[in-house]
């Protein structure tokens, strides 16, 4: 279980990066956390690593307009004991609290997690359902992308040969409920939930149930928990997996948007 | 083609400057190149928590960091924390509530436990099994290994 030969650069400065990138067979590296170990299973063969963990102007959490952007290099420990993203975006540090385990939370990062868009990864599914807006870097200047339009498929993003994605935008909510179901603390995830409510109505996504994470409108729109419950079934048709049937998987989605309702629900 | 990184690093208080390898993990680095054999390689896929080390203060897997990116840490392993009696405490109470069997894991469960005791709050049996989620045991069963920890935190260790 030894990675392949590859080169390795690491990049002083954003524009060194962009360069970097542009050669042959290059990969980004942030934290490492998941490209590392696919590294040594061979699952991944690049012939330059550039390592981007020192450019600290993807590292910066600062309050925007009616939320908060969180730099691509925040760790999942950085976004555990941050104040200010408790307050303005709890939903993120709901799940960062479920991301492995305490030693991977120092090194694995929010970025990366986002950029590597695995379907049974926590963070994606937050950004989906705050909508939350990617900030994606390029040598001449930036795009905005949409959580909604980020995530394309199976370990696919909107992310251009070129592009490096900077930091991400989460708008401020009233409430937020981060629920997953994992055999074990730290698993991933067999299903999970990132719900979010204010007075423009309710977001509920769900992961681990398809490539992508899923939003489910229908459920999200119900006025009831009954009737979200029933609508469910047309939001999500979740694959079975190894351990479970397309079936279970439908019903502990059901599970968790029961534990999920009333704290999404407007306090009386 | 030379792909060989010159990096320097300090481990456990010791300036090491080397040529290596970018697809070289650190703690095969600490293992192969050190001689600090303490660290241990299990999983490799960072599942199993036997690599755990310190990098500037923080607990990592060695096995998902590579050496390369260590250049310019404080790298501290198993063999320092004992020589200089940090984990004394704690070693002493895996001893006494025999919370090892063939001891593999135990070098990355005392880097783990150590990484709790300096939170320096009381916790229950659940926040210390939930820290140790990531590193693996397959003989105790961790019973004994949360005894120690606990006896350590509550004060009686």
């Amino acid at each position: 279980m030894k990675a392949p030969p590859f080169a390795y650069a690491r990049a002083g400065s954003l524009a060194e990066a962009f360069d970097l990138i542009e050669r042959p067979g290059a990969r980004i590296l942030a934290g490492g956390q998941s490209l590392i170990p696919s590294l040594n299973m061979r699952l991944a063969t690049p012939q330059l690593l550039v390592d981007i963990t020192r450019l600290n102007e993807l590292a910066a959490i600062e309050p925007r307009q009616g939320g908060l952007q969180v730099g691509a290099l925040v760790t999942h420990s950085q976004i555990l004991l941050s104040e200010e993203i408790r307050k303005r975006v709890e939903l993120l540090a709901q799940a960062a609290a479920q991301v492995a385990h305490p030693a991977i939370r120092n090194r694995g990062t929010l970025g990366g997690s986002l950029a590597l868009a695995d379907p049974a990864a926590e963070y994606p599914a937050v950004a989906l359902a705050l909508n939350a807006t990617l900030i994606l870097k390029h040598r001449r200047g930036e795009r905005r992308v949409s959580a909604g339009h980020f995530f394309k498929g199976l370990f696919e993003t909107d992310l251009r040969a070129g592009e490096i994605l900077a930091a991400a935008e989460f708008p401020q909510v009233e409430r937020s409920v981060f629920v997953e179901l994992a055999r074990r603390q730290g698993d991933y995830a067999i299903v999970g939930l990132a719900g979010v409510a204010d007075a423009s109505g309710r977001r509920i996504a769900f992961f681990g149930v398809a490539a992508t994470p899923v939003l489910a409108e229908k459920t999200s729109r119900a006025a009831t928990l009954e009737a979200a419950l029933e609508a469910l079934p047309q939001d999500l048709h979740p694959a079975g997996d190894l351990y479970h049937s397309s079936a279970t998987k439908l019903h502990l989605a059901k599970v968790l948007l029961q534990r999920a309702w009333t704290r999404l629900s407007k306090p009386r | 083609m030379d792909t060989a990184v010159q990096t320097t690093l300090t481990v456990n208080g010791t300036p090491v400057t080397r040529r290596i390898e970018p697809r070289m993990h650190l703690v095969d680095f600490l293992r192969e190149e050190l001689g600090l054999t303490g660290s241990h390689i299990g999983c490799e896929h960072g599942v199993c928590g036997a690599c755990t080390v310190r990098v500037d203060g923080e607990i990592v897997r060695g096995c998902l960091m590579l050496a390369v990116q260590a250049d310019g840490c404080r790298v501290e392993t198993i063999e320092g924390l004992t020589d200089s009696k940090e984990l004394e405490k704690l070693q002493k109470a895996f001893h006494e509530r025999n919370a090892l069997q063939c001891g593999f894991c135990t070098p990355g469960m005392l880097m783990a436990a150590q990484d709790l005791l300096k939170q320096k709050r009381k916790m229950s049996r659940e926040d210390i099994r939930g820290h140790l989620s990531g590193n693996y045991c397959r003989c105790t069963g961790y019973q004994a290994i949360v005894d120690a920890i606990e006896d350590c935190i509550n004060g009686q260790g």
